[in-house]
Protein backbone atom coordinates (compact mmCIF):
# COMPACT_ATOMS: atom_id res chain seq x y z
CA UNK A 1 0.00 0.00 0.00
CA UNK A 2 1.44 3.26 -0.73
CA UNK A 3 1.27 6.18 1.65
CA UNK A 4 -1.00 8.16 -0.13
CA UNK A 5 -3.29 5.43 -0.50
CA UNK A 6 -3.88 4.80 3.22
CA UNK A 7 -7.98 4.99 3.34
CA UNK A 8 -9.41 8.21 5.31
CA UNK A 9 -12.66 7.46 4.95
CA UNK A 10 -15.65 8.40 7.27
CA UNK A 11 -16.16 5.76 9.94
CA UNK A 12 -19.61 5.47 11.27
CA UNK A 13 -18.36 5.34 14.35
CA UNK A 14 -19.52 7.98 17.21
CA UNK A 15 -16.27 8.63 18.29
CA UNK A 16 -14.84 9.20 14.69
CA UNK A 17 -11.62 11.03 16.09
CA UNK A 18 -10.23 7.60 16.67
CA UNK A 19 -7.16 7.23 14.32
CA UNK A 20 -5.43 3.74 13.86
CA UNK A 21 -1.90 3.37 12.72
CA UNK A 22 -1.32 2.12 9.52
CA UNK A 23 2.12 0.77 7.30
CA UNK A 24 2.52 2.19 4.14
CA UNK A 25 5.32 2.95 1.67
CA UNK A 26 5.83 6.95 0.42
CA UNK A 27 7.50 7.48 -3.28
CA UNK A 28 10.88 6.33 -2.84
CA UNK A 29 9.30 2.80 -1.53
CA UNK A 30 10.64 3.07 2.25
CA UNK A 31 8.11 1.89 4.94
CA UNK A 32 6.41 4.85 6.53
CA UNK A 33 3.62 4.57 9.23
CA UNK A 34 0.02 6.94 8.09
CA UNK A 35 -2.84 7.69 10.66
CA UNK A 36 -6.11 6.13 8.61
CA UNK A 37 -9.40 7.85 9.94
CA UNK A 38 -11.28 4.20 8.30
CA UNK A 39 -11.74 2.02 5.79
CA UNK A 40 -14.93 1.08 4.34
CA UNK A 41 -14.95 -2.48 4.25
CA UNK A 42 -14.13 -2.78 8.02
CA UNK A 43 -16.64 0.01 8.55
CA UNK A 44 -18.88 -2.49 6.67
CA UNK A 45 -17.95 -5.25 8.69
CA UNK A 46 -18.10 -4.02 12.19
CA UNK A 47 -21.81 -2.39 11.81
CA UNK A 48 -22.46 -5.88 10.36
CA UNK A 49 -21.36 -7.65 13.76
CA UNK A 50 -23.03 -4.63 15.55
CA UNK A 51 -26.18 -5.47 14.04
CA UNK A 52 -25.72 -8.66 14.75
CA UNK A 53 -25.39 -7.98 18.45
CA UNK A 54 -28.72 -6.24 18.73
CA UNK A 55 -30.53 -8.59 16.66
CA UNK A 56 -29.37 -11.10 19.34
CA UNK A 57 -30.56 -8.63 22.31
CA UNK A 58 -33.74 -8.24 20.43
CA UNK A 59 -34.20 -11.64 20.20
CA UNK A 60 -33.55 -12.52 23.88
CA UNK A 61 -35.84 -9.47 25.13
CA UNK A 62 -38.60 -11.20 23.05
CA UNK A 63 -37.56 -14.27 24.62
CA UNK A 64 -38.04 -12.57 28.52
CA UNK A 65 -41.35 -10.90 27.72
CA UNK A 66 -42.59 -14.59 26.23
CA UNK A 67 -41.83 -16.02 29.41
CA UNK A 68 -39.30 -18.50 27.10
CA UNK A 69 -36.09 -17.39 29.39
CA UNK A 70 -34.79 -15.42 32.29
CA UNK A 71 -33.67 -11.65 32.28
CA UNK A 72 -30.33 -13.53 32.55
CA UNK A 73 -30.06 -14.45 29.11
CA UNK A 74 -31.15 -10.79 28.15
CA UNK A 75 -28.47 -9.26 30.08
CA UNK A 76 -26.00 -11.90 28.54
CA UNK A 77 -26.52 -10.32 25.14
CA UNK A 78 -26.57 -7.12 26.11
CA UNK A 79 -22.95 -7.24 27.54
CA UNK A 80 -21.87 -9.00 24.30
CA UNK A 81 -21.00 -12.35 26.40
CA UNK A 82 -21.69 -15.96 25.61
CA UNK A 83 -22.18 -18.65 28.47
CA UNK A 84 -18.62 -19.70 29.07
CA UNK A 85 -17.67 -15.32 30.32
CA UNK A 86 -21.01 -15.69 32.06
CA UNK A 87 -20.04 -18.35 33.49
CA UNK A 88 -16.33 -16.98 34.58
CA UNK A 89 -17.66 -13.55 35.88
CA UNK A 90 -20.46 -14.67 38.11
CA UNK A 91 -18.05 -18.04 38.94
CA UNK A 92 -20.84 -20.43 38.81
CA UNK A 93 -20.93 -23.38 36.21
CA UNK A 94 -22.18 -23.36 32.42
CA UNK A 95 -24.84 -25.72 33.40
CA UNK A 96 -25.97 -23.84 36.36
CA UNK A 97 -25.88 -20.73 34.19
CA UNK A 98 -27.75 -22.42 31.13
CA UNK A 99 -30.52 -23.85 34.31
CA UNK A 100 -31.33 -19.97 35.51
CA UNK A 101 -32.52 -19.16 31.90
CA UNK A 102 -35.45 -20.86 32.58
CA UNK A 103 -37.98 -18.57 33.99
CA UNK A 104 -39.14 -20.92 36.85
CA UNK A 105 -35.72 -22.24 37.98
CA UNK A 106 -34.93 -17.98 37.91
CA UNK A 107 -38.33 -17.52 39.77
CA UNK A 108 -36.66 -19.56 42.79
CA UNK A 109 -32.84 -17.81 42.77
CA UNK A 110 -31.63 -16.75 46.56
CA UNK A 111 -31.08 -12.99 46.84
CA UNK A 112 -27.28 -14.47 46.96
CA UNK A 113 -26.73 -16.14 43.78
CA UNK A 114 -29.45 -12.85 41.69
CA UNK A 115 -26.91 -10.59 43.10
CA UNK A 116 -23.86 -12.34 42.04
CA UNK A 117 -25.64 -11.73 38.45
CA UNK A 118 -26.62 -7.99 39.50
CA UNK A 119 -22.83 -7.23 40.04
CA UNK A 120 -21.61 -9.15 36.74
CA UNK A 121 -24.13 -6.81 34.94
CA UNK A 122 -23.24 -4.13 37.71
CA UNK A 123 -26.74 -3.44 37.63
CA UNK A 124 -29.67 -3.67 40.75
CA UNK A 125 -31.54 -6.62 41.80
CA UNK A 126 -34.49 -4.49 40.94
CA UNK A 127 -32.97 -3.91 37.25
CA UNK A 128 -32.26 -8.11 36.95
CA UNK A 129 -35.77 -8.51 37.31
CA UNK A 130 -37.13 -6.93 35.10
CA UNK A 131 -35.87 -5.96 31.94
CA UNK A 132 -37.44 -2.48 31.57
CA UNK A 133 -35.90 -1.20 33.98
CA UNK A 134 -32.96 -1.72 32.23
CA UNK A 135 -31.91 0.44 28.86
CA UNK B 1 4.69 10.50 40.24
CA UNK B 2 4.99 10.53 36.45
CA UNK B 3 7.70 8.30 34.99
CA UNK B 4 9.31 10.03 32.22
CA UNK B 5 8.40 7.96 29.44
CA UNK B 6 7.74 8.52 25.69
CA UNK B 7 4.56 7.26 23.95
CA UNK B 8 4.75 6.19 20.52
CA UNK B 9 1.46 5.15 19.01
CA UNK B 10 1.74 1.77 17.10
CA UNK B 11 -0.37 -0.65 14.73
CA UNK B 12 -0.44 -3.25 17.41
CA UNK B 13 -0.69 -3.31 21.35
CA UNK B 14 2.06 -6.11 21.86
CA UNK B 15 4.70 -5.39 19.68
CA UNK B 16 4.10 -1.44 20.92
CA UNK B 17 4.70 -1.99 24.33
CA UNK B 18 7.86 -4.16 23.47
CA UNK B 19 9.16 -1.59 21.60
CA UNK B 20 7.76 1.35 23.95
CA UNK B 21 9.51 -0.40 26.50
CA UNK B 22 12.55 -1.13 24.89
CA UNK B 23 13.18 2.75 23.81
CA UNK B 24 12.55 3.61 27.42
CA UNK B 25 15.63 1.60 28.48
CA UNK B 26 17.81 2.74 25.65
CA UNK B 27 17.43 0.80 22.51
CA UNK B 28 15.81 1.88 19.85
CA UNK B 29 13.65 -1.31 18.56
CA UNK B 30 11.04 -0.42 15.72
CA UNK B 31 7.43 -2.10 15.69
CA UNK B 32 8.10 -3.80 12.64
CA UNK B 33 11.71 -5.21 14.40
CA UNK B 34 9.95 -6.00 17.50
CA UNK B 35 6.78 -8.13 15.38
CA UNK B 36 9.61 -9.63 12.94
CA UNK B 37 12.03 -10.74 15.63
CA UNK B 38 8.79 -12.22 17.52
CA UNK B 39 7.63 -14.14 14.67
CA UNK B 40 4.38 -12.47 15.19
CA UNK B 41 3.30 -13.47 11.18
CA UNK B 42 0.76 -16.35 11.60
CA UNK B 43 -2.61 -17.87 9.66
CA UNK B 44 -4.31 -20.16 11.70
CA UNK B 45 -7.62 -21.36 11.67
CA UNK B 46 -9.07 -22.41 14.76
CA UNK B 47 -11.65 -25.38 14.35
CA UNK B 48 -14.43 -25.87 17.79
CA UNK B 49 -13.94 -22.35 18.48
CA UNK B 50 -16.01 -19.96 17.93
CA UNK B 51 -15.26 -16.47 18.56
CA UNK B 52 -18.63 -13.96 18.60
CA UNK B 53 -20.67 -16.64 16.94
CA UNK B 54 -18.17 -17.18 14.10
CA UNK B 55 -15.05 -19.18 13.37
CA UNK B 56 -11.72 -18.29 14.74
CA UNK B 57 -8.94 -17.67 12.92
CA UNK B 58 -5.79 -15.43 13.44
CA UNK B 59 -2.89 -13.70 11.67
CA UNK B 60 -0.90 -13.03 14.00
CA UNK B 61 0.81 -15.56 16.85
CA UNK B 62 -0.68 -16.45 20.23
CA UNK B 63 -0.84 -13.00 22.73
CA UNK B 64 2.45 -13.10 24.53
CA UNK B 65 4.64 -15.20 22.39
CA UNK B 66 5.48 -11.98 20.69
CA UNK B 67 7.22 -10.02 23.81
CA UNK B 68 8.58 -13.83 24.94
CA UNK B 69 10.52 -15.24 21.54
CA UNK B 70 11.59 -11.07 21.07
CA UNK B 71 13.26 -11.37 24.23
CA UNK B 72 14.69 -14.76 24.22
CA UNK B 73 16.68 -14.18 20.78
CA UNK B 74 17.60 -10.57 21.69
CA UNK B 75 19.20 -11.77 25.46
CA UNK B 76 16.91 -9.46 27.85
CA UNK B 77 15.26 -11.00 30.60
CA UNK B 78 11.26 -9.98 31.52
CA UNK B 79 9.52 -10.75 35.03
CA UNK B 80 5.95 -11.41 34.72
CA UNK B 81 3.55 -11.39 37.69
CA UNK B 82 -0.12 -12.99 37.96
CA UNK B 83 -1.71 -12.37 40.71
CA UNK B 84 -4.99 -13.62 42.15
CA UNK B 85 -5.81 -11.07 44.66
CA UNK B 86 -6.01 -7.86 43.12
CA UNK B 87 -5.29 -5.80 46.14
CA UNK B 88 -1.33 -7.43 45.81
CA UNK B 89 -1.58 -6.46 41.97
CA UNK B 90 -2.50 -3.02 42.75
CA UNK B 91 0.70 -3.03 45.26
CA UNK B 92 2.86 -4.41 43.34
CA UNK B 93 2.01 -2.30 40.76
CA UNK B 94 2.56 0.75 43.03
CA UNK B 95 5.49 -0.37 44.36
CA UNK B 96 7.11 -0.90 40.70
CA UNK B 97 5.80 2.31 39.91
CA UNK B 98 7.68 4.14 42.79
CA UNK B 99 10.95 2.51 41.71
CA UNK B 100 10.41 4.55 37.97
CA UNK B 101 9.60 1.27 36.35
CA UNK B 102 6.88 1.46 33.65
CA UNK B 103 5.55 -1.80 33.55
CA UNK B 104 3.36 -3.39 30.44
CA UNK B 105 -0.04 -4.75 32.10
CA UNK B 106 -2.41 -7.49 29.89
CA UNK B 107 -5.82 -6.29 30.39
CA UNK B 108 -9.26 -6.94 28.74
CA UNK B 109 -10.74 -4.49 26.06
CA UNK B 110 -14.35 -4.77 27.18
CA UNK B 111 -14.08 -2.44 30.55
CA UNK B 112 -11.42 -0.11 28.34
CA UNK B 113 -13.13 3.18 28.85
CA UNK B 114 -11.35 5.02 26.56
CA UNK B 115 -11.75 2.73 23.87
CA UNK B 116 -14.64 3.90 21.24
CA UNK B 117 -17.63 1.33 22.62
CA UNK B 118 -17.82 -0.49 19.06
CA UNK B 119 -14.41 -1.83 19.95
CA UNK B 120 -15.34 -3.07 23.09
CA UNK B 121 -15.56 -6.78 22.91
CA UNK B 122 -15.00 -9.38 25.24
CA UNK B 123 -11.01 -9.81 24.14
CA UNK B 124 -8.30 -10.13 26.54
CA UNK B 125 -5.18 -9.85 25.20
CA UNK B 126 -4.76 -6.17 24.78
CA UNK B 127 -1.33 -4.58 26.26
CA UNK B 128 -0.90 -1.19 27.90
CA UNK B 129 1.89 0.51 29.75
CA UNK B 130 1.60 2.42 32.84
CA UNK B 131 3.76 4.93 33.58
CA UNK B 132 2.65 6.33 36.68
CA UNK B 133 -0.06 7.87 39.15
CA UNK B 134 -1.93 11.00 40.19
CA UNK B 135 -3.87 10.96 43.05
CA UNK B 136 -6.18 7.73 42.22
CA UNK B 137 -5.76 7.82 38.48
CA UNK B 138 -2.98 5.85 36.72
CA UNK B 139 -1.27 7.22 33.49
CA UNK B 140 -1.80 5.09 30.88
CA UNK B 141 0.36 4.82 27.72
CA UNK B 142 -1.69 2.19 25.41
CA UNK B 143 0.01 1.80 21.94
CA UNK B 144 -2.87 1.92 19.54
CA UNK B 145 -4.09 5.34 20.97
CA UNK B 146 -2.53 8.17 19.26
CA UNK B 147 -1.73 9.99 23.25
CA UNK B 148 -1.47 8.93 26.50
CA UNK B 149 -4.78 8.64 28.51
CA UNK B 150 -5.63 7.59 32.26
CA UNK B 151 -7.75 5.06 34.48
CA UNK B 152 -8.78 5.40 37.74
CA UNK B 153 -8.11 2.80 39.82
CA UNK B 154 -10.81 1.18 39.67
CA UNK B 155 -10.84 0.82 35.85
CA UNK B 156 -7.45 -0.23 36.10
CA UNK B 157 -8.64 -3.41 38.45
CA UNK B 158 -11.48 -4.10 36.32
CA UNK B 159 -9.71 -4.47 33.00
CA UNK B 160 -6.74 -6.34 35.02
CA UNK B 161 -9.17 -9.09 36.09
CA UNK B 162 -11.61 -9.22 33.25
CA UNK B 163 -12.67 -12.50 33.07
CA UNK B 164 -13.45 -15.50 29.97
CA UNK B 165 -10.67 -16.91 27.57
CA UNK B 166 -7.06 -15.57 28.00
CA UNK B 167 -8.32 -14.42 31.52
CA UNK B 168 -5.13 -11.85 32.33
CA UNK B 169 -5.25 -12.70 36.39
CA UNK B 170 -3.36 -8.75 36.99
CA UNK B 171 -0.67 -10.07 34.61
CA UNK B 172 2.21 -7.59 34.50
CA UNK B 173 5.75 -7.83 33.01
CA UNK B 174 8.71 -5.30 32.33
CA UNK B 175 12.23 -5.95 31.43
CA UNK B 176 15.21 -6.42 34.22
CA UNK B 177 18.06 -7.62 32.62
CA UNK B 178 19.83 -6.22 29.06
CA UNK B 179 22.59 -7.38 27.46
CA UNK B 180 25.13 -4.42 27.07
CA UNK B 181 24.46 -4.90 22.65
CA UNK B 182 21.06 -7.00 21.70
CA UNK B 183 22.24 -9.45 19.43
CA UNK B 184 19.85 -8.48 16.50
CA UNK B 185 21.29 -9.59 13.64
CA UNK B 186 20.97 -13.56 14.97
CA UNK B 187 17.58 -12.48 16.59
CA UNK B 188 16.51 -11.41 12.65
CA UNK B 189 17.48 -14.64 11.48
CA UNK B 190 16.15 -16.80 13.53
CA UNK B 191 12.99 -15.00 13.69
CA UNK B 192 12.78 -14.99 9.93
CA UNK B 193 13.29 -18.65 9.66
CA UNK B 194 10.56 -19.35 12.39
CA UNK B 195 7.87 -17.71 10.38
CA UNK B 196 8.66 -19.42 7.50
CA UNK B 197 8.84 -22.79 9.27
CA UNK B 198 5.01 -21.96 10.38
CA UNK B 199 3.90 -20.81 6.99
CA UNK B 200 5.06 -23.46 5.67
CA UNK B 201 4.32 -26.25 8.31
CA UNK B 202 2.24 -29.49 7.44
CA UNK B 203 -0.32 -28.91 9.95
CA UNK B 204 -4.33 -28.18 7.66
CA UNK B 205 -5.20 -25.57 9.48
CA UNK B 206 -1.77 -23.46 9.99
CA UNK B 207 -0.08 -21.40 7.48
CA UNK B 208 -0.66 -21.59 3.66
CA UNK B 209 -2.63 -24.74 4.49
CA UNK B 210 -4.42 -23.16 6.96
CA UNK B 211 -5.34 -20.23 4.23
CA UNK B 212 -6.43 -22.96 1.61
CA UNK B 213 -8.66 -24.69 4.57
CA UNK B 214 -10.43 -21.49 5.06
CA UNK B 215 -10.98 -21.30 1.10
CA UNK B 216 -12.60 -24.48 0.74
CA UNK B 217 -14.64 -23.61 3.67
CA UNK B 218 -16.10 -20.38 2.30
CA UNK B 219 -16.84 -22.23 -0.85
CA UNK B 220 -19.13 -24.15 1.42
CA UNK B 221 -20.84 -21.74 3.78
CA UNK B 222 -23.96 -20.34 1.36
CA UNK B 223 -24.98 -23.42 1.25
CA UNK B 224 -24.29 -25.01 4.49
CA UNK B 225 -25.25 -22.48 6.42
CA UNK B 226 -27.53 -20.06 4.43
CA UNK B 227 -26.17 -16.31 3.15
CA UNK B 228 -27.17 -14.65 6.63
CA UNK B 229 -24.32 -16.94 8.04
CA UNK B 230 -22.10 -17.31 5.65
CA UNK B 231 -22.12 -13.38 5.75
CA UNK B 232 -21.39 -13.22 9.15
CA UNK B 233 -18.89 -15.47 8.90
CA UNK B 234 -17.08 -12.89 6.23
CA UNK B 235 -17.30 -9.68 8.41
CA UNK B 236 -15.29 -11.88 11.21
CA UNK B 237 -12.85 -12.50 8.89
CA UNK B 238 -12.45 -9.38 7.51
CA UNK B 239 -12.46 -7.75 10.92
CA UNK B 240 -9.65 -10.17 11.91
CA UNK B 241 -7.49 -9.03 9.18
CA UNK B 242 -8.23 -5.27 8.69
CA UNK B 243 -9.58 -4.99 12.27
CA UNK B 244 -7.23 -2.75 14.65
CA UNK B 245 -3.55 -3.57 15.46
CA UNK B 246 -3.00 -5.22 12.38
CA UNK B 247 -1.54 -2.34 10.57
CA UNK B 248 -3.43 -3.65 7.18
CA UNK B 249 -3.33 -6.48 5.54
CA UNK B 250 -3.30 -8.87 8.15
CA UNK B 251 -0.11 -7.54 9.10
CA UNK B 252 1.40 -8.60 6.12
CA UNK B 253 2.20 -4.51 6.13
CA UNK B 254 4.18 -5.04 9.07
CA UNK B 255 6.16 -7.78 8.14
CA UNK B 256 7.32 -6.09 4.88
CA UNK B 257 8.14 -3.41 6.80
CA UNK B 258 10.56 -5.70 9.08
CA UNK B 259 12.26 -7.39 5.94
CA UNK B 260 12.68 -3.67 4.73
CA UNK B 261 14.96 -2.88 7.68
CA UNK B 262 16.13 -6.30 8.38
CA UNK B 263 17.46 -5.84 4.48
CA UNK B 264 19.74 -2.87 5.24
CA UNK B 265 20.91 -3.96 8.83
CA UNK B 266 22.07 -7.01 7.06
CA UNK B 267 22.98 -5.49 4.00
CA UNK B 268 21.15 -8.75 2.31
CA UNK B 269 19.67 -7.33 -0.98
CA UNK B 270 17.27 -10.17 -1.52
CA UNK B 271 15.40 -9.08 1.59
CA UNK B 272 14.78 -5.95 -0.01
CA UNK B 273 13.25 -7.22 -2.95
CA UNK B 274 11.05 -9.81 -1.01
CA UNK B 275 9.73 -7.02 1.53
CA UNK B 276 8.39 -5.11 -2.04
CA UNK B 277 6.96 -8.31 -2.64
CA UNK B 278 5.07 -8.67 0.54
CA UNK B 279 3.72 -5.28 0.16
CA UNK B 280 2.34 -6.57 -3.44
CA UNK B 281 0.74 -9.79 -1.28
CA UNK B 282 -0.37 -7.50 1.29
CA UNK B 283 -2.44 -5.66 -1.30
CA UNK B 284 -3.90 -8.29 -2.36
CA UNK B 285 -5.12 -8.92 0.98
CA UNK B 286 -6.93 -5.75 1.28
CA UNK B 287 -8.79 -6.81 -2.21
CA UNK B 288 -9.97 -9.76 -0.56
CA UNK B 289 -11.26 -7.73 1.98
CA UNK B 290 -12.46 -5.27 -0.09
CA UNK B 291 -14.43 -8.03 -2.24
CA UNK B 292 -15.97 -9.78 0.61
CA UNK B 293 -17.09 -6.81 1.85
CA UNK B 294 -19.20 -6.25 -1.02
CA UNK B 295 -20.77 -9.62 -0.57
CA UNK B 296 -22.12 -8.54 2.80
CA UNK B 297 -22.98 -5.71 1.76
CA UNK B 298 -25.00 -6.33 -1.06
CA UNK B 299 -26.78 -9.16 1.29
CA UNK B 300 -28.73 -10.90 -1.85
CA UNK B 301 -24.90 -12.25 -3.39
CA UNK B 302 -24.70 -15.49 -5.59
CA UNK B 303 -22.27 -18.42 -4.88
CA UNK B 304 -20.25 -17.03 -7.70
CA UNK B 305 -19.35 -13.86 -5.16
CA UNK B 306 -18.42 -16.73 -2.79
CA UNK B 307 -16.57 -18.91 -5.56
CA UNK B 308 -14.14 -16.18 -6.36
CA UNK B 309 -13.36 -14.75 -3.27
CA UNK B 310 -12.23 -17.85 -2.48
CA UNK B 311 -10.32 -18.43 -5.83
CA UNK B 312 -8.24 -15.07 -3.87
CA UNK B 313 -7.62 -16.72 -1.27
CA UNK B 314 -6.22 -19.88 -2.91
CA UNK B 315 -4.02 -17.84 -4.77
CA UNK B 316 -2.98 -16.02 -2.10
CA UNK B 317 -1.98 -18.84 -0.26
CA UNK B 318 0.01 -20.02 -3.37
CA UNK B 319 1.81 -16.82 -3.53
CA UNK B 320 2.42 -16.86 0.16
CA UNK B 321 3.73 -20.79 -0.18
CA UNK B 322 6.56 -19.54 -2.99
CA UNK B 323 6.96 -16.43 -0.84
CA UNK B 324 7.94 -18.13 2.20
CA UNK B 325 10.43 -20.81 0.54
CA UNK B 326 12.59 -18.07 -1.47
CA UNK B 327 12.58 -16.24 2.13
CA UNK B 328 14.11 -19.37 3.51
CA UNK B 329 16.74 -19.25 1.04
CA UNK B 330 17.09 -15.72 1.15
CA UNK B 331 18.33 -15.81 4.94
Amino acid sequence: MKKSDVPQDNSSLKSGDFKELCYAVNEDGEYTTANSSGWEPKTIALDNAIQEINERVAHAKDKVINNQTSPIEYYMELHKMDISILSSYVGIWKWRVKRHFKPKVFQNLSSKILQKYADAFEITLDQLKNIEHGD
Amino acid sequence: MEINFTHHQSAHCENGVVSNLMKHNGFDVSEPMAFGIGSGLLFCYIPFLKVNHAPALTYRAMPGLIFKRFAKRVGIKIKREKFKNPETAKIRLNENLAENNPVGLQVGVYNLVYFPDEYRFHFNAHNLVVYGKKGDTYLISDPVMETVTTLTEKELEKVRFAKGAFAPKGHMYYPIDFPKELNIRKAIVKGIKHTCRDMLAPVPVVGVKGIRMVAKLIRKWPKKKGVKVANHYLGQIVRMQEEIGTGGGGFRYIYAAFLQEAGKLLENDSLTQLSTEMTEIGDSWRDFALDASRIYKNRSAKDDAYNNIASQLDDLANREEAFFKKLRKAI
